[in-house]
């Protein structure tokens, strides 16, 4: 070979040229690549699952149900042994209940966490308090479930008497509480990266925090503030276990926050805990509201995507 | 010529810095009201749920009577469950981020696999409920097995795993793999021997997170027809199961108000387990941070 | 420095005044390591090297100057193959390494970069123990018996000028050591393979003064064994310590030739301009 005759040492060379000839290390160069993309499919395969098994068992159902019926019906009666009732409004209605209650908590607390964190706090106290929020994002629901139930309720219960025990008031709180750390803390990183340049120019000319705060920095860091807080809403609409301890099973079509309601995942939960049999139209109906479910929720997502990328701030 | 008068300047000024004041003031009390959340949370769950928290609450398997109820069964299904999602969700995951940072080409379809991690992010774990009970419960004929909700938690964790993993990655500076392949190192060698080192404290810390969601995950089991009361504890991956968050789920739904107490004690098992895998993590970030 | 200089003055007058060196050099033919023949490369549409024709030989330093962008950091990134990790780069033409095509299709990459080692321009060891480091190419390419790799790291840490150093440390981080510390760690980490070419891409660009110097009598020492082409933004540097250099413009090899003979009497205008510091 080439290096040969050059007068000095072989043995490296050697050493490297025999192992070279192994057969294994090339298989192995072919084969991972093979095997990794494999892996990459699986999260790809996930989200074909997902929406075929969604559309499969929705289409079934839609043989037993008419969709204008599910689309457009106010009443919600799967339960009803002689004229069983799937309006699909109730569970909807009962959803959004909860989801607004929990963004009129959650927004103007977590905007104000932000605001408060990215353009006031010491450093010190941001890194006290960003790990409380991680925690706090990193309760259980059914942790968050039971405090709504045990806690939030008869409290709320000795200011409004006449408040249910399963109601849309208490887990819409509760669910706000949820949010909040991530509303929080995805505004606070959209407000940190407006360049400090920005902030030094508003100051200079005499502005107050508060000025720079609200007339620089947050719509300099609008489109991620708002992008965080669509999808919080959207964890908020597919929440489950709160809703469920908390919520109650009374699908209603009104806009009363204090009595029971049913949102779209509690009624799979109560579908799921009970013991509704293979192939009946109950089963199936729990595949609609979750593919209904899912269709709010991914439309959230890439409303949220589309709104961080299409009205991204260049600096 | 003066557009500016001073003494008008002046007791604007004046109150301009009264209204930032007060509007400090409101935002720290807002950034309180998630720190007095916390707060109550946990005193309310802890002065519930000590008096239960005793040996037999740890020895007793679930039971219509409170006194008599514990965790057993549960503590011991909720690690089961962690034994089948780690390596499932950690092999796909690092996988497909090695494969993103790594192989893939700049195209269309890695642009597809890319966004399709971030949308799979966004579904509720409830509809992750529904895809394992069709794929794994009925199709696989998994039942209600720990194999089948390891397998259907594990996908839900997947994305959370790849963006981490991903990220710990990509902090690998390329002058690393530069000298790698100057030294005639072959790809996989050079991700084995010097991306995959460089980037392990990351992918852990990241992973163990994921996992401590998945632990206190509820909403899929339930979909899935996992039971809540068992009297033996799993002896197999096809074994049937329960779980801490699916016992404390039916202790909480119980009208009688002693099982708000053992709910309460079973949710500061949880809560235990939970700040154990965190501390772990956080221990691994500051610990093994690369700097380069 | 003051001296070097002066020797470089020396060394000019004596080898301008005294033609017959290079045709005496005629007579003991050296073996070429690498012969560019019409080498192109793009990145995607810009010609980055155009119609590239060098012989580089063996055991002397070539020393490869330029103003930044004029290619010639992507030539010697060529000569290992180190440029196709740019996915747009194309490339026609040959670069022969001892004779044999490094561009055609039965070459491996691996095995050419086992034989053409390369120093880089930021010092970039592994986050590994210093031993660790400097076994990584043995063991990469199967060598794991353990008293062959330290006799492996001994001799490549020596060979590289710091095994003093660091002999009581081996086990600590290679990061904990200084920029030029560094840098010699990287180039003993090539040693340790017994390449037979080593490229070195700007290797003293982000060191000290002092460093600078040591990476420079290491690459003197260096020659004796091993057949060296340096990438250098500094021209007082490549004529310090190289035997030939090639002054790159615009992707084109303007003027290659015996350095003091470049340094002395360039037959290029623009080459005399660049070392005269009237551009670049």
């Amino acid at each position: 070979m080439a290096s040969q005759g050059l007068g000095k040492e072989q043995s490296i060379q050697d050493m490297i040229a025999q192992s070279r000839n192994k057969k294994g290390k090339k298989f192995i160069e072919k084969l991972m690549p093979i095997l990794l993309i494999i892996t990459a499919l699986i999260s790809v395969l996930t989200t074909l699952g997902i929406v075929f098994t969604l559309i499969f068992e929705t289409f079934e159902f839609f043989q037993r149900v008419s969709i204008t019926d599910y689309l457009f019906g106010t009443e919600w009666l799967p339960f009803s042994g002689s004229e069983p009732l799937y309006g699909v409004l109730p569970l909807i209605l009962g959803t959004l209940k909860v989801s607004v209650i929990a963004a009129c908590v959650a927004v103007p607390l977590g905007i104000a966490a932000a605001i408060y964190l990215s353009e006031y706090a010491s450093d010190k106290t941001r890194r006290v308090i960003k790990p409380i929020l991680e925690v706090l994002a990193g309760v259980p629901t059914i942790v968050y479930g039971f405090f709504a139930l045990t806690f939030i309720t008869p409290l709320l219960q000795q200011l409004i008497p006449s408040l249910k025990i399963f109601n849309a008031l208490s887990p819409g709180i509760v669910v706000g509480i949820m949010i909040l750390p991530m509303i929080a803390s995805l505004s606070e990183d959209a407000m940190s990266s407006v360049p400090n340049s920005i902030r030094e120019g508003a100051l200079a000319l005499g502005s107050t925090k508060l000025e720079v705060s609200l007339k620089v920095v947050l719509p300099a860091a609008l489109s991620g503030i708002v992008s965080s807080v669509v999808l919080a809403v959207s964890r908020a609409i597919g929440e489950t276990m709160i809703v469920s301890l908390a919520g109650g099973a009374t699908p209603t079509f009104d806009f009363d926050v204090t009595g029971s309601i049913q949102t779209m995942t509690a009624y799979i939960v109560q579908v799921s805990s009970g013991d509704a049999g293979y192939g009946t139209t109950i089963y199936y109906s729990i595949y609609a509201v979750g593919f209904t479910l899912f269709v709010f929720t991914l439309l959230m997502n890439l409303l949220a995507q589309y709104i961080s990328k299409r009205f991204r701030e260049e600096y | 010529m003066k557009y500016m008068n001073d003494t008008v300047v002046m007791k604007r000024m004046k109150s301009r810095l009264q209204v930032n004041k007060v509007w400090k003031t409101i935002f720290i009390i807002a950034t309180s009201v998630a720190l007095l959340a916390l707060i109550v949370l946990l005193v309310r769950i802890v002065t519930q749920g000590t008096g239960y928290l005793n040996w037999d609450f740890f020895n007793n398997f679930g039971s219509r009577f409170a006194e008599k109820a514990g965790i057993k069964a549960a503590l011991v299904g909720s690690i089961y469950l962690m034994l089948v999602i780690a390596p499932v969700s950690m092999i796909l995951g690092v996988g497909t981020a090695i494969y993103l940072e790594e192989y893939a080409k700049k195209n269309k379809f890695t642009d597809f696999i890319q966004m399709n991690i971030s949308n799979l992010a966004g579904v509720p774990s409830i509809v992750f409920g529904l895809l394992g009970l069709t794929i794994f419960a009925r199709m696989l004929f998994l039942g209600k097995s720990i194999l089948a909700a390891g397998l259907t938690m594990s996908l839900l964790i997947l994305p959370v795993i790849i963006v981490a993993a991903q990220e710990a990655i990509r902090a690998v500076p390329k002058e690393q793999r530069e000298a790698s392949y100057g030294m005639g190192a072959t790809k996989w060698q050079t991700i084995t021997r010097v991306v995959l080192p460089a980037a392990i404290p990351g992918i852990l810390t990241g992973s163990i997170l994921a996992l401590s969601r998945a632990v206190g995950e509820t909403a899929p089991l339930v979909v899935l027809g996992i039971p809540v009361i068992l009297q033996f504890l799993p002896d197999g991956l096809l074994s049937e199961f329960t779980t801490l968050p699916l016992q404390i789920y039916d202790w909480a739904k119980r009208p009688q108000e002693e099982f708000q107490f053992v709910a309460a004690a079973g949710i500061i098992v949880l809560m235990v387990l939970l700040v154990i895998m965190n501390s772990i993590a956080i221990f691994i970030r500051n610990k093994f941070q690369k700097r380069y | 420095m003051v001296e070097l200089m002066i020797k470089n003055e020396e060394n000019k007058t004596v080898k301008t005044s005294a033609p017959f060196i290079g045709e005496g050099q005629k007579v003991f033919e050296k073996n070429t390591v690498f012969q560019s023949k019409n080498f192109n490369l793009w990145y995607g549409d810009h010609h980055a090297l155009k119609d590239i024709n060098l012989d580089i030989k063996e055991n002397e330093v070539t020393a490869i100057i330029g103003p930044s962008g004029c290619g010639k950091s992507t030539y010697i990134k060529a000569l290992n193959r180190m440029v196709e990790l740019v996915p747009i780069v194309k490339t026609n033409g040959e670069v022969n390494y001892r004779g044999r095509n490094i561009f055609g299709s039965d070459y491996e990459v691996e095995e050419l970069r086992t034989r053409v080692g390369m120093v880089f321009q930021k010092p970039n060891p592994f986050p590994k123990s210093i031993y660790d480091n400097i076994a990584y190419g043995p063991r990469i390419h199967g060598i794991k018996n353990k008293k062959i790799l330290d006799e492996i790291v001994e001799k490549s840490l020596r060979g590289a000028a710091i095994w003093d150093e660091v002999k009581d440390r081996l086990n600590q981080n290679a990061y904990g050591l200084s920029g030029g510390q560094q840098q010699r760690i990287c180039i003993a980490r090539c040693l340790a393979i017994e390449p037979d070419v080593i490229l070195m891409d700007e290797p003293t660009s982000a060191l000290d003064p002092i460093s600078t110097l040591k990476v420079e009598e290491l690459v003197q020492e260096l020659k004796d064994n091993y057949s060296i082409i340096i990438v250098t933004h500094n021209m007082q540097q490549a004529a310090r310590i190289s035997d030939k250099t090639a002054f790159f413009l615009n992707g084109e090899v303007v003027e290659f030739d015996h350095t003091d003979k470049i340094f002395s009497t360039p037959r290029d205008q623009r080459t005399e301009d660049y070392i005269s510091g009237r551009f670049g």
